[in-house]
């Protein structure tokens, strides 16, 4: 087991800790998810099918349109969300999700680009009060 | 206001305003002059609609928004959810989502034409609004200034007047910094969105402005309505610029260094493998929804004219969506009464995508929808729809023979 540290922005949310599922696609809680069931549905999505619920969600940027922000409360009330989610870069709605969430979420990675930063299956901790991730990983190198 | 002198509702917004701000590095706030905000219950929810009826338990001084504030659409037309299957469970919810808003002095417009219908803003003018359609046409073809907004961002500057100065507030985040040329003139009205589709796949992130050049002339509101929702839609972008139509861009070098840009050519050939990817002809449809964004009278009297003499197939349904101001008029003018001759249905103050799109088409078996519209057909697959994409008078053709012609 080898732990690592990455900085990023200052984000929004609380302290988490989960399992990372992460993709170099984007994200949009209206587009791209049953959020019923709690699986990505967007048959073109390079996480169709996958769970969703409790992980850290790494993906590139936010896409598509203002209803994520509303979105992930909701989701977060019936307690099928994500504990967190760290982009490349994100857009104000999602941010402004995280917010009123109350779930964690950052961007703006120093070591660069964090979806290969981070593994799937990548134990992650996340701290947006002080931009810091760490990421402990079973993997050689 | 954040030390709770203004009430709870107003601290709520202030410290909702300031995470974002610091998110942003915002250094201050901007006043706004006017606030659009999503309200539709399939993306508030039950914990969404319980958040708004605590802010509305307040009293009226300390619960009311200071700036004028209206609405994008809503999820039931509560004329029609019945007959399209939507639940009592979700009319309820709805209802009481328009009571809580309404007690904030929010004006349920319900439209995401406002720039179109309501009150069209002035370059300059600083704005929360939401609905990303309305926030890319309002920043690139008529100049003003608004970031996204989400619904809790938008009733945070709602209820104090302002927003965290960042993103397209500031001029420095307007220049472009990708573009494109374009070599194939759009004809109609999905082909404006599908050139939208098209640079909008191209962006990287919300921070990417696209600037447009070869447009030899002035495309009208709703060519531009259609490629702004899709650039948003396919980006996630909130502006951007045509040379020599949008008022930022008289010339390219007004928005950009042209030698550090380089050209990405968009031809022929890209708009012909892009419609290629939706549908395919013989297809059964299911469903043809003219909506996303909703229809102005023009598109309802185009449509009422091309439905002229001609009956829907009986396993097709089509819908017309639109705003409450243009139904109303839709209405007077006839226009609503020719396409319901027709066998189509006109529904007003919802968008389908936020109608519970998921629900209606398990409901209703619905599973191939054909439409003109590139934004609607980039989000409905996610809803379990098979979409398909034509223009306006072969969707007709396609409603009238049951399948895709």
């Amino acid at each position: 087991m080898t732990t690592r540290l990455l900085k990023c922005h200052v984000g929004v949310g609380p302290r988490v800790t989960g399992e990372a599922l992460v993709t170099d696609d984007n994200f949009s809680a209206r587009y791209d998810l049953d959020r019923i069931k709690g699986i990505f549905s967007r048959p073109q999505h390079k996480l169709a099918g996958e769970s969703y619920v409790d992980k850290i969600l790494v993906v590139n940027t936010a896409k598509g349109g203002v209803a994520s922000a509303w979105m992930l409360h909701e989701m977060r009330s019936r307690g099928i969300a994500p504990k967190a989610i760290l982009f490349n870069r994100v857009n104000p709605i999602l941010a402004q999700g995280g917010a009123l969430a109350n779930m964690a979420l950052c961007d703006r990675f120093e070591d660069g680009d964090v979806t290969t930063l981070i593994q799937t299956g990548d134990i992650v901790t996340v701290d947006p009060a002080i931009g810091e991730v760490s990421v402990s990983t079973n993997r050689e190198g | 206001m954040l030390n709770g002198d203004g009430g709870y509702p107003r601290q709520w917004a202030m410290e909702h305003m300031i995470q974002v701000g610091n998110f942003f590095d915002a250094e201050d706030f901007v006043e706004v002059s006017q606030a659009h905000m999503m309200a539709d219950t399939e993306s508030l929810g039950i914990a969404g609609v319980e958040f708004v009826e605590k802010l509305a338990s307040y009293a009226k001084q300390e619960r009311t928004v200071q700036i004028p504030m209206i609405t994008d659409p809503r999820g039931i037309d509560f004329d029609h959810y019945k007959a399209l299957n939507q639940t009592d469970e979700m009319a309820n919810l709805e209802r009481r989502a328009i009571d809580a808003f309404q007690s904030l002095g929010i004006l349920m417009t319900d439209t995401c034409i406002n720039y179109q219908t309501i009150m069209p803003p002035v370059r300059g003018e600083h704005l929360a609004y939401g609905d990303t359609g309305v926030v890319i046409y309002c920043n690139s073809v008529l100049g003003a200034y608004s970031n996204f907004e989400g619904g809790p961002s938008a009733l945070a500057a709602g209820l104090t007047g302002r927003a965290p100065r960042y993103g397209m507030h500031l001029d420095h985040n307007r220049r472009a910094t990708l573009r494109f040329s374009v070599e194939y003139l759009p004809d109609n009205l999905v082909e404006w969105g599908a050139l939208g589709a098209l640079i909008g796949k191209h962006t990287g992130s919300y921070w990417d402005v696209p600037v447009i050049e070869g447009i030899d002339r002035a495309p009208g509101s709703d060519d531009l309505k259609h490629m702004g929702a899709a650039i948003a839609s396919f980006g996630s972008v909130p502006l951007f610029h045509m040379v020599g139509v949008t008022p930022e861009a008289p010339s390219l070098s007004a928005v950009c260094d042209p030698e550090e840009l380089p050209r990405k050519v968009i031809a022929a050939s890209d708009f012909e493998s892009f419609f290629g990817s939706y549908g395919g002809k013989g297809d059964k449809v299911d469903v043809v929804v003219f909506s996303a964004p909703q229809l102005s009278i023009i598109e309802m009297s185009e449509l009422a004219s091309l439905l002229e003499g001609k009956k829907i197939h009986p396993d097709t349904t089509l819908l017309a969506v639109t705003s409450p101001a243009v139904a109303a008029d839709a209405r007077r003018l006839g226009i609503s009464s020719r396409i319901e001759n027709s066998g189509g249905k006109v529904l007003q103050g919802m968008c389908f995508y936020q109608s519970y799109a998921r629900e209606m088409g398990e409901a209703n078996g619905w599973s191939t929808l054909l439409s003109n519209s590139a934004k609607l057909v980039n989000i409905i697959g996610g809803y379990g729809y098979k979409p398909a994409l034509a223009t306006m008078k072969s969707c007709v053709e396609s409603a009238v023979a049951g399948e895709i012609v």
